[in-house]
This record gives structure tokens, C-alpha cells and sequence, in this order.
């Protein structure tokens, strides 16, 4: 098969599996347990929290293990607005969130709070001036991604800082960075960002485990109540098997070799891509190399993937998450309707190879000179 | 206390010479439906069905659920069987048997029946005597025989004395097997289900034809017709499903024909090639959701174009509902919620912007004529996949 739907979800590593059945069978004890069997979790535990720290050049106190991208989302953004409610009630966030950013914001929203979706321009890319002039006394959250999952554009996280201080702003900075982790060098410390959100299974961990980092010193309030685990503000059984995984995995991590794989497959699709008659390429120039949206204008997406699925060929359409609806993303770049209904995610991981492009691109010709085009779009 | 279902026969009272051919495939239903919840012991006697569980493991609710959807039965009730056949053992029962209905009920009644005519007490004694002991039992109860809150029956039949409070509702209709057996055209939408539920309900054996088109239609569209039709199922019985490979007369339909008669020769062609299954597998009508007005391929003249293709009865039960109607039905057979999950099918892909809702037929007739789908249909029906639908997941 060819699979190059990576930023949907990644293959689990041999070692991160092997990890995770250790942890189901052999060392499966509760880490707050208080005998010894327990500790020897716990120490899984903590060198995961070790290792992921590590690789945001962050501390371990700072990294709190979640189930996942959403989970870390809610968290930051409801954790981080209950922080503040007193001091305000704006948010500022784009218009291309995750749509775990995106809904959790449109029920602040419904609470009563005011909420600015900034939008990029036609290419994609944001403008950093949109994010000053939205910025005020009144905010309190701002939350912008890191890299978006659809096109792969990389927003200016970090200028945000800046205008948070030269705005008098109290707010806290939120980036959702489940796309950048373990694609591009991330220090979360330099960033200047207050939370930031991870998830295990984009980076060849298994899926239902994640992390938030939240800068030291700051408080949020927690979204679920129970036990003492990670000091309260996400308490329940730490889900081990996943979590050690979880760490492995991000001791794998190889930033420089995978990018630099990652650009000589996108310049090698970008190739071949231009030798297909009617393919409108919709992520910038100065996107990620390892997402390239484009449209094979014409074919609806749905058709165009089962076509590639008959295929054992494997992309998205607009984004994974949301089954047969638009793409909220796609639409904030007022990309022309046509475009945006035939559109197709690519996205890469080191595994992925040359063949696998051919593949795709040899069967996009197919399908474009058989299947046919709505009139309709 | 031991429990047992007593189910009423409906209109197969009515029939005459043919009555016993309808028990007794109403009984193969019965014992069909409750085969795989254990060891059942289904009997008739005087219109009353007796349904009796061998061993108490078996979940009796889960009987009556299955019950409430067998066609051929007016009503049915939950009844406790007394010890022995005695008056006694009747006024031992009823007062334990009914007393939570009978502790939150103000009036009541008794209502005997008594079809063996040997047991020594006539019914209006029995009701005399059973209407005092409850009374005795529930002080605060009295007697109303015209409105009451909850009526007490109690029958003496040949094998036993049973006590049952209200009937429940059944499915109505009749055994599915006495009418006959037809095809239904089901594609994912509310309509078709609830027109399969309906002719079910007559009696009808079903046999299920799908069409899909991939890579046009996914999979998951597929999967929930057969979602759709294991619901359709617990009323009507299993039942196989065929699915025509549609994608190459879809693609030439759209290549060939004019855009406004796109939909009017699709359900032309999916006649055509339904009644070619159907003659097939020994059945001797369509069925098809189709109501007036509700799209424009389902005008009175479009329908009559799509009619002419067939050159067999096509039952068109949901013919004069409002879509209102329809959806209650569906909500009542459980069908809605998977009805409108959001998964392309045949029907929707190639729509024409401007279709024609007074078509003539001639010229339809024409410009399938010029598309050339003979070989294109033989095709199709030699590559249809089979599907089992059973009611058990």
C-alpha cells in the first residue's frame, strides 16, 4: 500500500509498540500505587515526561500528559479562559483551527465571550498585523496553530508575544502545535507561548495519548476533577502503555533527516504534479514540505479518494475530521468552490518513498482522464 | 411466578379456507424470530398463540420486543401462569401477579374468559370472585366496569389458567409469506425502508436491490443500506440483498443523454434491471419508495416514464404520504437516524441542475435508445453481489 495520509495518523513505531506491550504485560503496575511494583511505572512515567520535555527544549514540570490533540485543546482553552474570566472575555484565533480550537471557541462563544477568528489571505499565509490590531486590554486567550493540518502553512506564532506586551494585553498564548511537533524545530520556551498542545499519534505513537506543555508559573484551571494526577490538572490513571509509547517514540524523533526527506518528496510531487494537465496547487510556496494540498480540479475529493483507496492509495480530502463536510479551512482562503471541493491532502513521513508518489501520481492521471467531471463545480 | 406471552391473531381470523396456511406460517415466523433466544415452545389454540419458554434463562422482554414486530399479530400480552388450573390457584395469582399495576391503579375490572368448558366455574363467577379477592388485597381500589385504569384478565384455556393485565399493541398486518414474494429498490435515503416495512407488513417476502456506483458511491453508503435493512429485518424477516455495479451505465448516461433526463433513465434503467433480478428470483412485483411531488423525477409524468420501463406490478406504498408521515414511520421502525447519515448514493451523484418534471416519453425512450445500455445491462447483471442480510448482527 501507499500511505500518504501521515498528518491524519501515523504507523505506531516497532519500538514504540514494543513499549506499549511492555507496559500491558510486564511492567503494568499503577504509578501512584504506593509499593514498589507501582514505582517502576512511575519511572516510565517520568522518562517519557523526560524525553518529551527534551525535544520542546522545555522542562519536565512543564509537560502534562493528555488523551490526545482535543483533549489538550479543551484543556488549554477552557483551563486557560476560566484563568481569566475576570480580566476580560476576547479571544483572538484564526479562522483555520483544528476544529477542536475552532468549536470549543464558538461555545465560549455561546457562553457570552467575544471571539475574533482571523483570516489568511487567498495564498494561505497570515498576515501578522491582523493579529495586532485584534489584540487588546479585553483579551484574554490568544490561540493560534503552529502549522495548519490542511495546507500545511506555518502561522507567526511567534510575533504574538510581542503584541500580547506592547498591547497590554493579560492574555495567555495558546498554540496548537499537534502538526509541528517532531516536523520542525520547536522551543516552546523561545516560542514565547504559555500552553502549547502535542499529540502521540502524528508522530508514530499509538493513538489516545497527547501532551500540553504549560509554562511554569502559570496557572489554569483543570476541565476534569478526580485525583491527584499530574498535579490535578488532569487527573485520572495514567494511561501507561500509551504514555511510554508515547516517550519512545519521541526519543525517536530525527527533525533534520525527516525534513530534509520531507523536501525532496514534495519537490518530487511538485514535479510530477506539473506534468498532470488541470492540477491547481493550493498550499503556498513557504508551506511545511510535509503536507501539500492541491486540487485535480473537476473530480470531487470523495471520488477522487476511493478511486485512490480501489488503489491501495491513501490521502485525505480537506481535512480527515470531518466526514463529508467542507472544509472550514479551505473556505477562509475564499478558495474558488470548484477548487475546494476537489481538493486533496498529501502529507509525508520518512518512511514514505519516490514509488509511493508514482503511485499516486500514475493513478491521479488515471482518474482524471476516466472518472467523470461535474458539470455541477 | 412462571411467565408465558399470549398473542392474539389479527385479520387471518378473516380468511376463511385459508386460514390455517396463514397460522401456520405465522408459527414458522414466530419460532423462526425467537429461535436464537433459546428454546421456545409456540403453539396455537383457539385464535391465541401461546408463547412458552423451555428454560428460565431465556430474557423474556427480548421475547416480547420480537414479538411486537411479528405481522399477523393484533395484540399481545405478558401473562402469569397460575399453578394449577384451579379458581384457588386464580385468586392466589392475580392480587401477586398485578400488584404494582394494581397499588398506582384507582378503578378496575375483571374479564374472564373461559375456553375450556370443563373447568366447573362460569365466567361471570370467576370475575365475581377474582374482583373480591383483589379487593380484599387493594382496599383502595374499586370496581368500574366501563372506564377502568386497568383491566385483570383472566383465561382458562386447555393447557392452564393465565392472568394478564393490558394488551400491548403487535406489529398488525399478516405472516410475512402469505403475499407473495417482491424486490424492493432500496437506496440509503428514509423513503425505501419505510416502503419495504410497509409491503413487509402485507405479507411480502423481500428480496433487496441496491445499485452503487464507486468510486462515486463509498462504501460506507453500501454498508448502511445493510444497516438499514438488518432493521427492516427484525419485521420482515432475512432476506438476501443484491448489488448492481451501476458505475458504467451512470458514467454513460451522463456522457450521452441530456442533462435534464439524467435521473428519469437512471430509475428507468434501475427498472429495467430490477425486474430482470427480480423474474429471476421468482418474485412478481417492485417495490419502490416513491411518493408524489416530493422530486422532480417523482412528477406524475415522470413516474409514468419510469413506470413504462417495467413490465411488472411496481408497488409504490408511500404513493399518497406526506414526507411527514413517512418520517414518522421511519422513526418508528428505527430506520431515521441511520437514514440521514450523510453518505453519497446513486441517486445524488449526477443531478441535473434543471430536470424534467413533465417529461415525454418518447423522446425519453429515444435518447436511452441512443445511449445503447442493452450490453451495459447484461453486464451489470452478470457482476451482482450477493449480501445476506440477516436480523441478528
Amino acid at each position: 500500500m501507499h500511505y500518504l495520509d501521515n498528518s491524519a495518523t501515523t504507523r505506531v513505531s516497532e519500538a514504540a509498540a514494543k513499549k506499549a506491550l511492555e507496559l500491558m504485560t510486564e511492567n503494568f503496575g499503577n504509578p501512584s500505587s504506593l509499593y514498589s511494583f507501582g514505582m517502576r511505572a512511575e519511572d516510565e512515567l517520568n522518562k517519557a515526561r523526560s524525553v518529551i520535555a527534551k525535544a520542546l527544549s522545555v522542562s519536565e514540570e512543564e509537560i502534562f500528559f493528555t488523551s490526545g490533540g482535543t483533549e489538550g485543546n479543551n484543556l488549554a482553552v477552557l483551563g486557560a479562559v476560566q484563568a481569566l474570566r475576570r480580566r476580560g472575555n476576547k479571544i483572538v484565533t484564526t479562522a483555520v483551527e483544528h476544529s477542536s480550537v475552532y468549536e470549543t471557541a464558538s461555545y465560549l462563544e455561546g457562553q457570552g465571550f467575544e471571539v475574533v477568528r482571523i483570516r489568511p489571505d487567498k495564498s494561505g499565509n497570515f498576515a501578522p498585523e491582523d493579529f495586532r490590531n485584534a489584540i487588546d486590554e479585553k483579551t484574554i486567550l490568544v490561540s493560534v496553530m503552529a502549522v495548519n493540518n490542511e495546507i500545511g502553512t506555518v502561522l507567526p506564532v511567534e510575533k504574538l508575544r510581542k503584541y500580547i506586551e506592547f498591547k497590554g494585553s493579560p492574555a495567555i498564548l495558546h498554540s496548537d502545535c499537534v502538526q509541528a511537533f517532531g516536523k520542525i524545530p520547536l522551543r516552546l520556551g523561545k516560542l514565547g507561548v504559555d500552553i502549547a498542545t502535542i499529540s502521540g499519534h502524528k508522530i508514530h505513537a499509538p493513538k489516545g495519548v497527547g501532551a500540553v506543555y504549560i509554562r511554569k508559573g502559570l496557572r489554569i484551571k483543570p476541565i476534569y476533577f478526580g485525583g491527584e494526577q499530574e498535579k490535578k490538572l488532569r487527573p485520572g490513571t495514567e494511561a501507561m502503555p500509551l504514555i511510554a509509547a508515547f516517550g519512545t517514540a519521541a526519543g525517536e524523533l530525527d527533525i533534520p533527516k525527516s525534513y530534509t526527506k520531507a523536501k525532496e518528496l514534495k519537490a518530487y510531487l511538485l514535479q510530477k504534479l506539473s506534468e498532470l494537465d488541470g492540477v491547481v496547487i493550493n498550499s503556498p510556496e513557504n508551506a511545511v514540505p510535509y503536507i501539500l494540498n492541491f486540487s485535480p480540479v473537476g473530480i470531487r475529493s470523495e471520488t477522487m479518494l476511493h478511486f485512490l483507496a480501489q488503489r491501495e492509495i491513501y490521502v485525505s480530502s480537506g481535512s480527515a475530521c470531518a466526514k463529508g463536510k467542507p472544509s472550514h479551512v479551505l473556505e477562509a482562503m475564499s478558495l474558488d468552490r470548484g477548487v475546494a471541493d476537489s481538493a486533496i491532502r498529501v502529507s509525508f513521513c520518512s518512511d514514505n518513498t519516490t514509488e509511493d508518489i508514482d503511485a499516486l501520481v500514475s493513478a491521479l492521471r488515471d482518474g482524471m482522464n476516466t472518472l467523470v467531471k461535474r458539470k455541477q463545480i | 411466578m412462571k411467565e408465558i406471552v399470549l398473542a392474539k391473531v389479527g385479520e387471518i381470523v378473516l380468511k376463511g379456507l385459508n386460514r390455517r396456511q396463514f397460522e401456520d406460517q405465522l408459527l414458522k415466523n414466530i419460532r423462526n424470530c425467537l429461535k436464537s433466544l433459546g428454546s421456545v415452545e409456540v403453539k396455537a389454540a383457539q385464535s391465541t398463540i401461546s408463547i412458552v419458554p423451555q428454560d428460565e434463562f431465556i430474557d423474556l422482554d427480548e421475547v416480547c420486543e420480537r414479538i411486537s414486530r411479528i405481522f399477523g399479530i393484533a395484540t399481545y400480552s405478558r401473562a402469569a401462569v397460575c399453578d394449577e388450573k384451579s379458581l384457588e390457584s386464580v385468586l392466589k395469582t392475580a392480587p401477586e401477579y398485578l400488584a404494582e399495576q394494581l397499588e398506582s391503579a384507582k378503578t378496575f375490572k375483571v374479564e374472564a374468559k373461559r375456553s375450556d368448558k370443563k373447568f366447573p366455574f362460569k365466567s361471570p363467577e370467576i370475575c365475581r370472585e377474582t374482583g373480591g379477592k383483589i379487593l380484599q388485597s387493594f382496599p383502595h381500589l374499586k370496581v368500574d366496569v366501563h372506564n377502568p385504569d386497568l383491566v385483570v384478565n383472566v383465561e382458562i384455556r386447555d393447557f392452564g389458567a393465565y392472568i394478564h393485565g393490558k394488551a400491548l399493541r403487535g406489529a398488525g398486518g399478516i405472516p410475512v409469506g402469505t403475499g407473495g414474494n417482491a424486490a424492493i429498490l432500496i437506496s440509503g435515503g428514509i423513503d425505501s425502508p419505510v416502503a419495504a416495512y410497509m409491503m413487509a407488513k402485507r405479507g411480502i417476502r423481500l428480496t433487496a436491490i441496491h445499485f452503487a456506483s464507486p468510486p462515486y458511491t463509498s462504501e460506507r453508503a453500501e454498508q448502511k443500506v445493510v444497516k438499514l435493512l438488518k432493521k427492516v429485518a427484525r419485521y420482515s424477516g432475512n432476506m438476501n440483498m443484491y448489488t448492481v455495479p451501476f458505475t458504467e451505465i451512470q458514467e454513460t448516461i451522463r456522457k450521452k443523454c441530456p442533462e435534464d433526463y439524467f435521473t428519469i433513465i437512471m430509475r428507468r434503467l434501475m427498472m429495467k434491471i430490477s425486474e430482470r433480478i427480480a423474474r429471476d428470483k421468482k418474485c412478481q412485483a417492485l417495490i419502490t419508495g416513491e411518493s408524489l411531488g416530493q422530486v422532480a423525477s417523482q412528477t406524475i409524468g415522470a413516474i409514468a416514464c419510469t413506470d413504462a420501463a417495467a413490465n411488472m406490478p411496481v408497488f409504490r406504498p408511500l404513493i399518497g404520504m406526506d414526507k411527514q408521515e413517512i418520517i414518522d414511520i421511519s422513526y418508528k421502525i428505527d430506520t431515521f437516524e441511520t437514514s440521514i447519515e450523510p453518505y453519497e448514493d446513486c441517486c445524488t451523484v449526477f443531478t441535473p441542475k434543471h430536470p424534467r418534471t413533465k417529461p415525454v416519453l418518447e423522446r425519453i425512450e429515444d435518447a436511452e435508445a441512443k445511449g445503447e445500455f442493452d450490453e451495459m445491462i447484461e453486464r451489470a447483471l452478470q457482476n451482482l453481489k450477493l449480501t445476506f442480510i440477516n436480523r441478528e448482527d
